[in-house]
């Protein structure tokens, strides 16, 4: 299964980078190269095409407004086709053989992680855009996506309190991988800590693709029998679909028993009949459905990039999390550059902490000075009929990272990060 | 419940509201809808379920958004008029100073609660049939006067059976052990496991003492939980024959097709789950054709859509019969190799054409919700029809393979070509035809997972290992081969995952059917003949 999986991917990669390698060949020599390592192809690509695109968006308009340090930024585009192998060999190629200042890229923490001996060993610069599960902390990455305790501990928190429907059991319910049995460990901890004994605690793992849940809605349905239960879902793409279903026929509504997902925002929410989802919570750091002018602005910018780029379904795109933390990413890495006076990475690297920026989330948002992260605020909103998100409530500002989870053994030592 | 999470004073509080409909709102109620802390409001908007008339218009408001608060006075804001709760006086505030109340899960529930209240005596009778239902799960002391009414008034048996068990919920917290014995023994008539949360203090000690004093009590409450953990058991029994009953569909489903295709033929396709991805894709353009020229009809686009899905599959079958597999029959490495290919090209091709996302697919109607067999056990609707469905299909194929001379041809051709041939079948024709029909078939496929699963460029990926997993246990060149392994794997592994979890689950399947293919190589059900190949 596994090696037919490989063989596939290995075939449609191929191809794609035939096709994607050329039109970037030949160019003047007085700019400064950019990476963008995202798949385009394979089971990553309905995510992380998004990525790709926002990175351009922001890197056309950072041109516009005449580049950084007065040399135009060119983007060199990568198809690591969602096989984590790839991602390495990619990135060597990026950071080697194009000479790139800074890479953007990566979705899944299996690809990051598969990429972190390349940036070390070559002293290259990683921007990682998305959620994760902490327990790292590079000197060549900046993570511009949440630490657990920015998005899965406010949110469990949430749940517990009266506003949030007074949860008394939980359900923590997974993809079997490294981001949810992470944020699981860090979140039992956490509800241990908060009194809740294990009894009140029910971990299930599916495989990667499951789509088969009814054993499991049954499960939780008796579990939630026993007092007040909230569901905290890190189910991972595709499965999210038949989850959501299954639980609207089995009839639990959001209002008896809610789940708040880590995993679904407006991207994924374009592929589905949000019917059996309204209501439902997500915890993000931004939402599309934001009002402020600095979001009107990238929202409609986006929308008119994709226009432009003919992205098939251009009407209907829409701008997540993840794409908001690119895009706060590409502009902190200009800023940096611009204060160092070079793009060298080592130079950036040191530029890097303390950076501001007005992000599309309301908020300013800060580099922190010494551990890689931002801070960043917290929000949970409710899914909507038209697939958006209603904040319902949010953090009053920004909180620091703490990529190492005080809730898990060992890292006591590391809190000072 | 409420008596589980809110502070005394507040129980205080609801315990002086409890009484009689009376004819206005309790200055009470009316000052916690405006108060600005979220416990004390919420509570209030439960109180109002005890309120009759009264409490009917504040709910409304509420289930509109246009109830509000100015200065910790409870108003509804309606076009632009603002009018004070209780009072009923017109205020001269602007609309937009109003901090008008955005519900969420917890306020939402308290509205069905209040809304629940208020119906249960008034409302129709499916309006108090679901009034109760939300009740049950949701009493609370001060709902008992309304309860006994109900209980008295109540014509239609269902409804009063509900708010009998909601009140025997209340009762359980009575002074008086009679009415305990009497609430424990009412209980023990359901099959709801959240009263087995209910009853389990009553049979526990806190210490050395036991909870509940009176032994009668806790002997009836033993004899209670042990009732209601049998029928639970048997239900879940139940339910598990029918998920493993509904996953076995799903597998078949994804399976007849290359039953066929490689069953029959002997062709390894591992094009397969694409073909199913096409089926899928179809209903997906019948969905927006439905959507935007017959919206009248809109719930009836997948019954549209089944002869659509099966031809367009079919037609990429004919295609990729005609222009590489048939240069190619009697060589399984080549066309294994080619139909890989064939794969790609498709995937690529519907993510150029419909882009990488999924397709929002969504279920009719009639495909929604589920329907109660008995008392804790509602299967789900879309997966009943999808059970029906593979039947269909399958007594489809059947008849076609049994009664239809291209049928009699298939199977002649299977069993020895050169025969066939020289008896005058025309054996590149029929191979061309039932490539095609298989094809179709797994367009139907494509269009069953469309109303479960995901829609999207690799959604055959999934499914093709599963798809030569049932052919290949159930015995190749068999299609009730493929039956028998479709719903005895489908319970297996439904049973194994209730003990084991999902992931265990998987694993063991397939070290079961490796082990299996080890033992018996050609399947549950072997083809008795001169010539397999």
């Amino acid at each position: 299964m596994q090696t037919r999986r490989h063989f596939i991917k290995a075939l449609a990669l191929s191809a794609s980078i035939a096709a994607i390698g050329l039109p970037f060949a030949a160019h003047a020599s007085d700019t400064i190269k950019v990476g963008i390592l995202h798949s385009l192809s394979g089971t990553m690509a309905i995510s992380e095409t998004a990525l790709r695109n926002v990175a351009l968006m922001t890197i056309e308009e950072i041109n516009a407004s005449g580049g950084v340090l007065g040399k135009q930024l060119e983007p060199v585009v990568v198809d690591p086709a969602s096989d984590w192998p790839l991602f390495a060999e990619r990135a060597r190629q990026l950071l080697a053989q194009d000479k790139v200042s800074v890479v953007f890229g990566c979705w899944t923490s299996v690809s990051r992680k598969s990429v972190l001996p390349v940036f070390s060993e070559l002293n290259g610069l990683l921007f990682y855009p998305v959620q994760y599960e902490g327990e790292e902390l590079e000197r060549n990455v900046f993570y511009t996506g949440a630490a657990p305790n920015q998005q899965a501990i406010p949110a469990t928190e949430y749940l517990m309190s009266e506003e949030g429907g007074g949860a008394k059991r939980f359900v923590l319910l997974g993809t079997d991988y490294v981001y949810p049995r992470t944020t699981n460990k860090i979140l039992r901890a956490f509800l241990n800590s908060k009194g809740i004994p294990d009894s009140d605690i029910m971990e299930e793992y599916t495989p990667f693709g499951h789509s088969d849940y009814q054993t499991i809605i049954a499960n939780i349905k008796r579990f939630s029998a026993g007092g007040k239960t909230a569901v905290i879902s890190t189910i991972n793409g595709d499965s999210n679909v038949p989850f959501y279903r299954e639980l609207g026929n089995a009839g639990l509504s959001a209002t008896d028993v809610p789940v708040v997902a880590f995993s679904v925002g407006e991207e994924e929410l374009r592929g589905v009949d949000t019917k059996p989802l309204v209501g439902h919570l997500a915890a993000w750091n931004y939402f599309m459905s934001v009002d402020n002018p600095k979001n009107t602005e990238f929202v409609t910018k986006y929308r008119a990039w994709a226009k432009a780029n003919n992205v098939p379904n251009a009407d209907t795109v829409v701008t997540n999390d993840p794409m908001e933390a690119t895009y706060v990413g590409i502009h902190m890495w200009k800023q940096a550059v611009e204060k160092a006076g070079t793009a060298d990475v080592d130079a950036v690297i040191d530029a890097m902490g303390g950076q501001t920026f007005e992000a599309p989330s309301g908020f300013t948002l800060t580099m922190d000075a010494t551990n890689h992260h931002l801070h960043k605020p917290v929000l949970i909103g409710e899914v909507r009929d038209d697939g958006q998100f209603d904040v319902v409530w949010q953090t009053e500002g920004p909180i620091r990272a703490q990529p190492w989870s005080p809730f898990i053994e060992g890292n006591e030592a590391k809190q000072g990060l | 419940m409420i008596a589980r999470t809110l502070p005394p004073f507040l129980l205080l509080m609801l315990f002086l509201l409890a009484g009689p409909a009376r004819a206005a709102l309790d200055p009470d109620i009316v000052q916690g809808l405006g108060s600005s802390d979220f416990g004390i409001r919420t509570a209030a908007i439960e109180a109002l379920a005890a309120t009759g008339a009264d409490g009917a218009e504040v709910v409304a408001a509420l289930e509109a958004g246009e109830f509000g608060a100015v200065d910790g006075q409870a108003v509804i804001v309606r076009n632009g008029v603002v009018t004070a709760i209780g009072s009923g006086e017109t205020l001269d505030v602007a609309a937009a100073d109003v901090a008008l109340l955005r519900l969420n899960n917890r306020l939402r529930r308290a509205v069905a609660t209040a809304r629940a209240g208020i119906t249960l005596e008034v409302g129709n009778e499916p309006e108090r049939l679901a009034a109760a239902r939300t009740l049950v799960g949701n009493s609370a002391e001060f709902m008992l006067p309304l309860f006994e009414r109900v209980i008295e008034n109540e014509e239609v048996d269902a409804i009063r059976e509900l708010v009998i068990q909601a009140a025997a919920r209340v009762n359980l917290a009575s002074n008086d052990p009679e009415r305990r014995i009497e609430a424990v023994t009412l209980l023990g008539t359901s099959s709801d496991a959240a009263v087995l949360t209910l009853l389990t203090p009553l049979v526990s000690r806190d210490g050395d003492a036991w909870i509940e004093p009176d032994p009668a009590v806790r002997a009836a409450a033993q004899d209670s939980i042990a009732k209601i953990e049998r029928r639970i058991a048997f239900t879940d029994n139940i339910r598990t024959v029918f998920t493993g009953l509904s996953l076995g569909s799903i597998l078949l489903l994804a399976a007849l097709g290359l039953a066929i295709t490689f069953g029959v033929m002997g062709v390894i396709n591992m094009a397969h789950g694409e073909l199913l991805m096409v089926g899928a894709y179809a209903t997906f353009v019948v969905q927006g054709l439905f959507r935007t020229h017959l919206p009248a009809y809109f719930d009836f686009y997948v019954i549209a859509a089944i002869p659509i899905a099966f031809f367009v599959a079919a037609a990429v079958g004919v295609l990729m019969e005609r222009s590489v597999l048939r240069y190619l029959y009697g060589r399984p490495l080549e066309s294994l190799l080619a139909t890989w290919g064939i794969s790609l090209v498709l995937i690529q091709a519907a993510r150029v054409s419909f882009g990488p996302q999924n397709l929002e697919l969504t279920n009719p109607s009639w495909m929604s919700g589920s329907v109660e067999i008995m008392a804790g056990l509602s299967l789900p609707w879309n997966r009943i029809i999808i059970l029906g469905f593979s039947v269909f299909v399958l007594v489809l194929i059947w008849l076609m393979m049994q009664k239809t001379r291209l049928g009699m041809f298939v199977r002649a051709v299977t069993q020895n070509r050169p025969m066939a041939g020289c008896v005058g079948v025309p054996t590149a024709r029929v191979d061309t035809l039932a490539f095609a029909i298989g094809a179709g078939v797994a367009g139907l496929g494509g269009l069953a997972l469309s109303q479960i699963a995901n829609v999207g460029p690799a959604m055959g990926q999934g499914y093709i290992v599963d798809s030569f997993m049932v052919v290949v246990l159930g015995g190749v060149g068999q299609l009730a081969g493929a039956v028998w392994a479709a719903f005895g794997l489908g319970i297996f592994s439904k049973f194994l995952e209730g003990w084991t979890g999902a992931v265990i689950a998987k694993i063991l399947v397939l070290v079961f059917i490796i082990i299996f293919i080890q033992k018996r190589p050609q399947g549950i059900f072997a083809l008795k003949g001169r010539a397999v190949d």
